[in-house]
Protein backbone atom coordinates (compact mmCIF):
# COMPACT_ATOMS: atom_id res chain seq x y z
CA UNK A 1 0.00 0.00 0.00
CA UNK A 2 2.80 2.37 0.98
CA UNK A 3 6.18 1.27 -0.79
CA UNK A 4 8.00 3.93 1.34
CA UNK A 5 6.94 2.43 4.82
CA UNK A 6 7.32 -0.99 3.62
CA UNK A 7 10.86 -0.21 3.03
CA UNK A 8 11.75 1.96 6.35
CA UNK A 9 10.22 -0.85 8.08
CA UNK A 10 12.52 -3.25 6.29
CA UNK A 11 15.54 -0.97 6.44
CA UNK A 12 15.23 -0.87 10.33
CA UNK A 13 15.21 -4.68 10.62
CA UNK A 14 17.92 -5.04 8.41
CA UNK A 15 19.92 -2.55 10.81
CA UNK A 16 18.67 -4.48 13.96
CA UNK A 17 20.23 -7.58 12.60
CA UNK A 18 23.36 -5.61 11.92
CA UNK A 19 23.55 -4.34 15.82
CA UNK A 20 23.33 -8.14 16.79
CA UNK A 21 25.92 -9.30 14.82
CA UNK A 22 27.70 -6.12 15.36
CA UNK A 23 27.43 -7.43 19.56
CA UNK A 24 27.97 -10.72 18.79
CA UNK A 25 31.58 -10.01 16.79
CA UNK A 26 32.59 -7.25 19.17
CA UNK A 27 31.32 -8.88 22.91
CA UNK A 28 30.24 -12.71 22.33
CA UNK A 29 26.76 -12.16 23.75
CA UNK A 30 24.36 -13.86 21.23
CA UNK A 31 21.05 -12.15 20.50
CA UNK A 32 20.86 -13.74 16.80
CA UNK A 33 17.99 -16.38 17.67
CA UNK A 34 16.03 -14.58 19.79
CA UNK A 35 12.41 -13.82 19.13
CA UNK A 36 12.52 -10.33 16.99
CA UNK A 37 9.85 -8.54 18.40
CA UNK A 38 11.05 -8.28 21.44
CA UNK A 39 14.42 -7.85 20.50
CA UNK A 40 13.89 -4.87 18.47
CA UNK A 41 11.23 -2.80 21.03
CA UNK A 42 14.30 -3.33 23.82
CA UNK A 43 16.88 -1.98 21.38
CA UNK A 44 13.97 1.05 19.73
CA UNK A 45 13.59 1.69 23.30
CA UNK A 46 16.89 2.62 24.28
CA UNK A 47 16.93 4.41 20.75
CA UNK A 48 14.67 6.95 21.61
CA UNK A 49 15.70 7.46 25.15
CA UNK A 50 19.08 8.59 23.91
CA UNK A 51 18.21 10.55 21.56
CA UNK A 52 20.09 8.83 18.85
CA UNK A 53 19.73 10.14 15.10
CA UNK A 54 20.02 6.26 13.02
CA UNK A 55 20.82 3.05 14.49
CA UNK A 56 24.03 3.09 12.63
CA UNK A 57 24.88 5.67 15.52
CA UNK A 58 23.59 3.96 18.15
CA UNK A 59 26.27 0.76 16.72
CA UNK A 60 29.18 2.90 16.64
CA UNK A 61 28.73 4.04 20.37
CA UNK A 62 27.92 0.10 20.92
CA UNK A 63 30.89 -1.10 19.44
CA UNK A 64 33.52 1.65 20.75
CA UNK A 65 32.06 2.25 24.20
CA UNK A 66 31.59 -0.54 26.37
CA UNK A 67 29.68 0.81 29.37
CA UNK A 68 26.74 1.85 26.87
CA UNK A 69 27.15 -1.54 25.72
CA UNK A 70 26.63 -2.70 29.48
CA UNK A 71 23.19 -0.75 29.18
CA UNK A 72 22.18 -2.35 26.17
CA UNK A 73 23.30 -5.84 27.68
CA UNK A 74 20.67 -5.00 30.88
CA UNK A 75 17.87 -3.93 28.26
CA UNK A 76 17.88 -7.20 26.44
CA UNK A 77 18.43 -9.06 29.56
CA UNK A 78 15.13 -10.56 31.38
CA UNK A 79 15.51 -8.79 34.82
CA UNK A 80 11.94 -9.45 35.90
CA UNK A 81 10.82 -12.55 38.19
CA UNK A 82 9.18 -12.83 41.56
CA UNK A 83 9.24 -15.40 44.69
CA UNK A 84 7.01 -18.47 44.16
CA UNK A 85 5.91 -16.75 40.68
CA UNK A 86 3.17 -19.18 39.93
CA UNK A 87 2.30 -20.99 43.10
CA UNK A 88 0.95 -23.83 41.87
CA UNK A 89 3.85 -24.86 40.22
CA UNK A 90 5.94 -24.68 43.54
CA UNK A 91 3.20 -26.24 45.52
CA UNK A 92 3.84 -29.61 42.88
CA UNK A 93 7.47 -28.99 43.06
CA UNK A 94 6.56 -29.55 46.86
CA UNK A 95 4.42 -32.35 46.57
CA UNK A 96 4.99 -34.67 43.56
CA UNK A 97 8.68 -33.79 42.72
CA UNK A 98 10.79 -33.62 46.34
CA UNK A 99 9.34 -36.62 47.46
CA UNK A 100 11.32 -38.51 44.98
CA UNK A 101 14.52 -36.28 45.53
CA UNK A 102 14.64 -37.04 48.62
CA UNK A 103 15.63 -41.12 47.90
CA UNK A 104 18.54 -39.33 46.36
CA UNK A 105 21.91 -39.14 48.60
CA UNK A 106 23.29 -35.70 46.95
CA UNK A 107 20.95 -33.40 44.66
CA UNK A 108 22.58 -30.82 42.21
CA UNK A 109 20.23 -27.97 41.20
CA UNK A 110 20.47 -25.80 38.18
CA UNK A 111 18.90 -22.17 37.72
CA UNK A 112 19.19 -21.80 34.18
CA UNK A 113 18.63 -18.19 33.67
CA UNK A 114 18.16 -17.29 37.06
CA UNK A 115 17.81 -13.35 36.46
CA UNK A 116 17.61 -11.19 39.98
CA UNK A 117 17.38 -14.78 41.68
CA UNK A 118 13.99 -14.26 43.23
CA UNK A 119 13.14 -18.18 42.19
CA UNK A 120 15.81 -19.54 43.53
CA UNK A 121 16.07 -18.31 47.01
CA UNK A 122 12.04 -19.49 46.49
CA UNK A 123 13.50 -22.85 46.01
CA UNK A 124 16.11 -23.28 48.91
CA UNK A 125 13.07 -21.83 51.47
CA UNK A 126 10.79 -24.62 49.81
CA UNK A 127 14.18 -27.08 50.49
CA UNK A 128 14.99 -26.07 53.95
CA UNK A 129 11.36 -26.79 54.68
CA UNK A 130 11.17 -30.12 53.28
CA UNK A 131 14.20 -30.74 55.20
CA UNK A 132 16.17 -31.15 51.76
CA UNK A 133 18.32 -28.40 51.92
CA UNK A 134 21.44 -29.66 52.90
CA UNK A 135 21.96 -32.49 50.73
CA UNK A 136 21.33 -29.83 47.77
CA UNK A 137 24.05 -28.05 45.51
CA UNK A 138 22.22 -25.62 43.67
CA UNK A 139 23.80 -23.64 40.62
CA UNK A 140 22.18 -20.27 39.48
CA UNK A 141 23.58 -18.87 36.60
CA UNK A 142 22.86 -15.76 34.12
CA UNK A 143 24.74 -14.50 31.80
CA UNK A 144 24.07 -10.65 32.80
CA UNK A 145 26.63 -10.35 35.77
CA UNK A 146 24.74 -6.74 37.13
CA UNK A 147 21.41 -9.41 37.38
CA UNK A 148 23.61 -11.61 39.24
CA UNK A 149 25.01 -8.98 41.54
CA UNK A 150 21.86 -8.69 42.47
CA UNK A 151 20.82 -12.34 43.24
CA UNK A 152 23.48 -13.14 45.01
CA UNK A 153 23.11 -9.64 47.20
CA UNK A 154 19.49 -10.75 48.02
CA UNK A 155 18.18 -7.49 48.54
CA UNK A 156 14.65 -7.12 47.49
CA UNK A 157 12.45 -3.84 47.27
CA UNK A 158 9.93 -4.47 50.15
CA UNK A 159 6.75 -3.29 48.37
CA UNK A 160 6.79 -6.65 46.95
CA UNK A 161 7.07 -8.43 49.83
CA UNK A 162 3.10 -9.00 50.42
CA UNK A 163 2.52 -10.09 46.86
CA UNK A 164 5.30 -12.81 47.29
CA UNK A 165 3.78 -13.71 50.75
CA UNK A 166 0.84 -14.43 49.12
CA UNK A 167 2.49 -16.83 46.64
CA UNK A 168 4.16 -18.42 49.35
CA UNK A 169 1.18 -19.41 51.55
CA UNK A 170 -0.53 -20.41 48.27
CA UNK A 171 2.49 -22.77 47.47
CA UNK A 172 2.05 -24.91 50.39
CA UNK A 173 4.58 -22.95 52.23
CA UNK A 174 4.83 -24.05 56.25
CA UNK A 175 5.23 -20.74 57.88
CA UNK A 176 5.71 -17.35 57.15
CA UNK A 177 7.78 -15.92 54.38
CA UNK A 178 9.13 -13.41 57.16
CA UNK A 179 11.03 -16.03 58.82
CA UNK A 180 13.46 -16.05 55.73
CA UNK A 181 14.67 -12.13 55.26
CA UNK A 182 15.30 -9.01 57.33
CA UNK A 183 13.40 -5.92 56.39
CA UNK A 184 15.64 -2.99 56.84
CA UNK A 185 13.76 0.82 55.28
CA UNK A 186 12.53 0.08 52.08
CA UNK A 187 14.34 -3.22 51.20
CA UNK A 188 14.14 -6.83 52.65
CA UNK A 189 17.52 -8.87 52.89
CA UNK A 190 17.50 -12.66 52.07
CA UNK A 191 18.41 -14.63 54.95
CA UNK A 192 22.14 -16.06 54.75
CA UNK A 193 21.66 -19.38 55.62
CA UNK A 194 19.27 -19.49 52.25
CA UNK A 195 22.77 -18.64 50.52
CA UNK A 196 24.77 -21.47 51.93
CA UNK A 197 24.62 -24.34 49.01
CA UNK A 198 23.63 -21.81 46.24
CA UNK A 199 26.69 -21.04 43.87
CA UNK A 200 26.11 -18.18 41.85
CA UNK A 201 27.78 -18.52 38.43
CA UNK A 202 28.12 -16.39 35.45
CA UNK A 203 26.76 -19.22 32.06
CA UNK A 204 25.35 -18.15 28.80
CA UNK A 205 22.64 -20.67 27.55
CA UNK A 206 23.63 -19.77 24.08
CA UNK A 207 27.01 -20.09 24.12
CA UNK A 208 28.05 -21.91 27.20
CA UNK A 209 28.13 -25.79 27.23
CA UNK A 210 26.98 -28.59 29.80
CA UNK A 211 26.40 -28.62 33.23
CA UNK A 212 26.68 -31.99 34.65
CA UNK A 213 24.96 -34.73 36.33
CA UNK A 214 21.68 -32.21 37.18
CA UNK A 215 19.09 -33.86 38.97
CA UNK A 216 16.75 -30.72 38.41
CA UNK A 217 17.17 -27.75 36.07
CA UNK A 218 14.34 -25.16 36.59
CA UNK A 219 14.41 -22.58 34.18
CA UNK A 220 11.54 -20.75 33.90
CA UNK A 221 10.25 -18.32 31.00
CA UNK A 222 13.74 -17.82 29.35
CA UNK A 223 12.81 -20.17 26.13
CA UNK A 224 9.93 -17.89 25.46
CA UNK A 225 12.69 -15.01 23.99
CA UNK A 226 14.23 -17.77 21.88
CA UNK A 227 13.32 -18.60 18.15
CA UNK A 228 12.75 -22.51 17.42
CA UNK A 229 16.04 -23.71 16.57
CA UNK A 230 17.73 -22.10 19.39
CA UNK A 231 15.30 -23.56 21.83
CA UNK A 232 15.89 -26.93 20.90
CA UNK A 233 19.42 -25.99 21.16
CA UNK A 234 18.94 -25.52 24.73
CA UNK A 235 16.61 -27.88 25.46
CA UNK A 236 19.34 -30.27 24.23
CA UNK A 237 21.70 -28.55 25.92
CA UNK A 238 19.43 -29.45 29.19
CA UNK A 239 19.06 -32.93 28.00
CA UNK A 240 22.95 -33.61 28.56
CA UNK A 241 23.11 -31.74 31.56
CA UNK A 242 20.24 -33.71 33.08
CA UNK A 243 20.92 -37.83 34.56
CA UNK A 244 18.81 -39.75 33.44
CA UNK A 245 15.23 -39.49 35.63
CA UNK A 246 16.36 -36.03 35.87
CA UNK A 247 13.38 -33.15 36.12
CA UNK A 248 13.11 -30.40 34.11
CA UNK A 249 10.96 -27.23 34.60
CA UNK A 250 9.93 -24.72 32.35
CA UNK A 251 7.61 -21.52 32.40
CA UNK A 252 3.84 -21.79 32.17
CA UNK A 253 3.35 -21.15 28.29
CA UNK A 254 6.82 -23.09 27.53
CA UNK A 255 6.68 -26.09 26.08
CA UNK A 256 8.73 -29.03 24.38
CA UNK A 257 6.29 -30.61 22.07
CA UNK A 258 7.84 -28.80 19.19
CA UNK A 259 11.10 -29.27 20.16
CA UNK A 260 13.48 -32.33 18.28
CA UNK A 261 15.00 -33.14 21.95
CA UNK A 262 11.47 -33.46 23.45
CA UNK A 263 11.47 -37.09 22.52
CA UNK A 264 14.06 -37.28 25.41
CA UNK A 265 11.54 -35.81 28.11
CA UNK A 266 8.22 -37.55 29.74
CA UNK A 267 5.50 -34.89 30.72
CA UNK A 268 5.46 -34.93 34.65
CA UNK A 269 3.18 -31.89 35.07
CA UNK A 270 1.24 -30.94 32.11
CA UNK A 271 0.07 -27.38 33.80
CA UNK A 272 2.63 -27.36 36.09
CA UNK A 273 5.23 -27.83 32.99
CA UNK A 274 7.61 -30.09 34.73
CA UNK A 275 9.31 -32.92 32.54
CA UNK A 276 11.33 -35.90 33.37
CA UNK A 277 14.29 -36.95 31.12
CA UNK A 278 13.55 -40.68 30.16
CA UNK A 279 15.68 -43.51 31.32
CA UNK A 280 17.11 -45.28 28.41
CA UNK B 1 -8.96 -3.37 2.09
CA UNK B 2 -7.40 -6.99 2.05
CA UNK B 3 -7.60 -6.80 5.88
CA UNK B 4 -5.50 -9.58 7.60
CA UNK B 5 -5.72 -8.86 11.29
CA UNK B 6 -7.92 -6.86 13.98
CA UNK B 7 -6.45 -6.22 17.34
CA UNK B 8 -8.54 -5.28 19.94
CA UNK B 9 -7.88 -3.76 23.11
CA UNK B 10 -10.14 -3.70 26.59
CA UNK B 11 -9.80 -3.47 30.21
CA UNK B 12 -12.48 -2.67 33.19
CA UNK B 13 -15.57 -3.59 31.75
CA UNK B 14 -14.35 -5.41 28.57
CA UNK B 15 -16.02 -8.43 29.11
CA UNK B 16 -19.31 -7.79 28.76
CA UNK B 17 -18.01 -5.39 25.61
CA UNK B 18 -16.06 -8.58 24.32
CA UNK B 19 -19.38 -11.10 24.75
CA UNK B 20 -21.25 -8.54 22.70
CA UNK B 21 -18.80 -7.51 20.04
CA UNK B 22 -17.36 -11.74 19.09
CA UNK B 23 -20.66 -13.09 19.20
CA UNK B 24 -21.59 -11.18 16.12
CA UNK B 25 -18.09 -13.00 14.09
CA UNK B 26 -18.98 -16.05 11.90
CA UNK B 27 -16.94 -19.08 12.38
CA UNK B 28 -15.69 -19.28 9.16
CA UNK B 29 -14.71 -15.16 8.97
CA UNK B 30 -11.91 -14.09 7.31
CA UNK B 31 -9.14 -12.37 9.53
CA UNK B 32 -7.87 -13.46 12.74
CA UNK B 33 -8.82 -11.34 15.82
CA UNK B 34 -6.22 -10.85 18.71
CA UNK B 35 -7.24 -9.72 22.33
CA UNK B 36 -5.74 -8.32 24.77
CA UNK B 37 -7.74 -8.02 28.02
CA UNK B 38 -6.66 -6.39 31.25
CA UNK B 39 -6.99 -9.30 33.70
CA UNK B 40 -5.56 -10.15 36.98
CA UNK B 41 -2.24 -11.99 36.72
CA UNK B 42 -3.39 -15.14 38.88
CA UNK B 43 -6.92 -15.46 36.81
CA UNK B 44 -6.96 -18.58 35.03
CA UNK B 45 -8.96 -16.98 32.19
CA UNK B 46 -11.93 -18.96 32.48
CA UNK B 47 -13.19 -15.80 30.43
CA UNK B 48 -11.86 -17.66 27.00
CA UNK B 49 -13.53 -20.57 28.04
CA UNK B 50 -16.77 -18.81 28.82
CA UNK B 51 -16.54 -16.08 25.39
CA UNK B 52 -16.24 -19.61 23.08
CA UNK B 53 -18.87 -21.20 24.38
CA UNK B 54 -20.74 -18.32 23.64
CA UNK B 55 -19.84 -17.52 20.26
CA UNK B 56 -19.78 -18.93 16.94
CA UNK B 57 -16.09 -18.12 16.46
CA UNK B 58 -13.42 -19.99 18.12
CA UNK B 59 -12.31 -18.09 21.47
CA UNK B 60 -8.56 -19.90 22.51
CA UNK B 61 -5.72 -18.34 24.23
CA UNK B 62 -2.72 -17.46 22.34
CA UNK B 63 0.43 -20.26 22.47
CA UNK B 64 3.85 -19.32 22.03
CA UNK B 65 5.03 -19.68 18.65
CA UNK B 66 1.53 -20.63 17.47
CA UNK B 67 0.79 -19.27 13.31
CA UNK B 68 -1.88 -16.84 13.78
CA UNK B 69 -4.74 -18.38 11.68
CA UNK B 70 -7.73 -16.93 10.43
CA UNK B 71 -10.73 -18.00 11.79
CA UNK B 72 -9.47 -17.33 15.03
CA UNK B 73 -9.56 -15.14 18.06
CA UNK B 74 -6.96 -15.57 20.62
CA UNK B 75 -6.42 -14.04 23.95
CA UNK B 76 -3.45 -12.54 25.30
CA UNK B 77 -2.42 -14.86 28.13
CA UNK B 78 -2.57 -13.21 31.59
CA UNK B 79 0.94 -11.88 33.47
CA UNK B 80 2.30 -12.24 29.73
CA UNK B 81 3.00 -9.77 27.35
CA UNK B 82 1.77 -10.82 23.25
CA UNK B 83 3.82 -9.79 20.43
CA UNK B 84 3.42 -10.21 16.93
CA UNK B 85 6.74 -11.53 14.96
CA UNK B 86 7.13 -11.27 11.50
CA UNK B 87 6.34 -14.48 10.38
CA UNK B 88 3.01 -14.24 11.76
CA UNK B 89 3.57 -16.38 14.70
CA UNK B 90 3.16 -15.00 18.56
CA UNK B 91 5.50 -14.76 20.89
CA UNK B 92 4.92 -13.99 24.73
CA UNK B 93 7.25 -12.01 27.09
CA UNK B 94 7.41 -11.46 30.93
CA UNK B 95 9.14 -7.85 30.67
CA UNK B 96 7.62 -5.35 33.36
CA UNK B 97 4.31 -4.33 33.16
CA UNK B 98 3.58 -1.31 30.55
CA UNK B 99 0.96 0.99 31.13
CA UNK B 100 0.77 -0.58 34.72
CA UNK B 101 -0.67 -3.88 32.81
CA UNK B 102 0.98 -6.76 31.74
CA UNK B 103 -0.75 -8.29 28.72
CA UNK B 104 -0.30 -4.28 27.68
CA UNK B 105 -2.63 -3.22 25.03
CA UNK B 106 0.14 -0.80 23.46
CA UNK B 107 2.61 -4.20 22.97
CA UNK B 108 0.16 -6.16 20.98
CA UNK B 109 -0.80 -2.82 19.04
CA UNK B 110 2.83 -1.80 18.10
CA UNK B 111 4.15 -4.92 16.69
CA UNK B 112 1.25 -5.71 14.94
CA UNK B 113 1.24 -2.72 12.95
CA UNK B 114 4.44 -3.38 12.00
CA UNK B 115 3.51 -6.69 10.72
CA UNK B 116 0.65 -5.88 9.21
CA UNK B 117 0.80 -2.20 8.41
CA UNK B 118 -2.43 -1.25 5.96
CA UNK B 119 -4.11 -4.94 6.32
CA UNK B 120 -4.29 -4.36 10.54
CA UNK B 121 -7.81 -2.84 12.22
CA UNK B 122 -7.13 -1.62 15.73
CA UNK B 123 -10.12 -1.07 18.57
CA UNK B 124 -10.30 0.26 21.49
CA UNK B 125 -13.45 -0.42 23.94
CA UNK B 126 -14.31 0.03 27.89
CA UNK B 127 -11.24 0.23 30.53
CA UNK B 128 -10.45 2.60 33.29
CA UNK B 129 -6.77 3.63 32.30
CA UNK B 130 -4.47 5.06 29.17
CA UNK B 131 -3.25 2.02 27.63
CA UNK B 132 -3.84 1.11 23.94
CA UNK B 133 -3.57 5.03 23.02
CA UNK B 134 0.10 4.65 21.22
CA UNK B 135 -0.43 1.50 19.61
CA UNK B 136 -3.35 2.96 18.40
CA UNK B 137 -1.61 5.79 17.01
CA UNK B 138 0.91 3.81 15.60
CA UNK B 139 -1.59 1.57 13.33
CA UNK B 140 -2.95 4.96 12.14
CA UNK B 141 0.43 6.18 11.16
CA UNK B 142 1.26 2.77 9.45
CA UNK B 143 -1.59 2.58 7.43
CA UNK B 144 -4.09 0.59 9.31
CA UNK B 145 -8.13 1.20 10.34
CA UNK B 146 -8.49 2.61 14.00
CA UNK B 147 -11.81 2.35 15.43
CA UNK B 148 -12.62 3.31 19.01
CA UNK B 149 -16.21 2.47 20.48
CA UNK B 150 -18.19 5.40 21.64
CA UNK B 151 -17.23 6.23 25.16
CA UNK B 152 -20.88 7.04 25.51
CA UNK B 153 -21.57 3.49 25.28
CA UNK B 154 -18.79 1.85 27.10
CA UNK B 155 -18.95 1.07 30.97
CA UNK B 156 -15.69 2.80 31.90
CA UNK B 157 -14.75 5.88 29.60
CA UNK B 158 -11.38 6.39 30.09
CA UNK B 159 -9.48 4.55 27.54
CA UNK B 160 -11.59 5.69 24.42
CA UNK B 161 -11.59 8.76 25.32
CA UNK B 162 -7.52 9.02 25.94
CA UNK B 163 -7.87 6.96 22.63
CA UNK B 164 -10.02 9.55 20.85
CA UNK B 165 -7.92 12.61 22.18
CA UNK B 166 -4.58 10.51 20.80
CA UNK B 167 -5.21 9.45 17.73
CA UNK B 168 -7.48 11.00 14.38
CA UNK B 169 -10.03 7.62 14.75
CA UNK B 170 -12.02 6.56 11.18
CA UNK B 171 -14.50 5.06 13.44
CA UNK B 172 -16.16 6.10 16.00
CA UNK B 173 -18.92 3.64 16.85
CA UNK B 174 -21.48 2.59 19.98
CA UNK B 175 -20.54 -1.04 21.12
CA UNK B 176 -23.23 -2.55 19.66
CA UNK B 177 -22.52 -1.31 15.91
CA UNK B 178 -19.02 -2.67 16.35
CA UNK B 179 -19.53 -6.45 15.44
CA UNK B 180 -21.51 -6.21 12.93
CA UNK B 181 -19.48 -3.24 11.17
CA UNK B 182 -16.21 -5.39 11.55
CA UNK B 183 -18.45 -8.50 9.65
CA UNK B 184 -19.27 -6.76 7.11
CA UNK B 185 -16.30 -4.99 6.49
CA UNK B 186 -14.36 -7.78 6.16
CA UNK B 187 -17.03 -10.14 4.37
CA UNK B 188 -17.62 -7.41 2.12
CA UNK B 189 -14.61 -7.09 0.85
CA UNK B 190 -14.14 -11.32 0.14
Amino acid sequence: MNPGLLSCIENENIEIQLLLEAIFLKYGYDFRDYSQAHIKRRIMNRYKQEGFKSLAEMQHRMIYEQSFFQVLLSDLSINVTEMFRDPYFYKFIRQEIIPVLKTYPFIKIWHAGCSTGEEVYSMAIMLKEEGLYERCQIFATDFNDRVLQKAIDGIYPLKYIRDYMSNYQESGGHYSLADYYTAKYESVIMDASLKEKIVFANHNLVTDSVFGEINMIVCRNVLIYFTNPLQDQVIKLFSDSLCPGGILALGSKENLTFCECGADFETVGDKEKVFRKKYY
Amino acid sequence: MGYKVIVIGASAGGMTALRMLLSVLPVDFNVAVIVVQHVSPRSEHYMVQYLNDNCAINVKEADEKEKIVCGNVYFAPPNYHLLIEDDETFSLTIDEPYNYARPSIDTLFETASEVYTHQLIGVILTGANHDGSQGLKKIKAYGGLTIVQDPQTAEFTEMPTTALQAVDVDYRLPLEEIGSFLKQLIEGVR
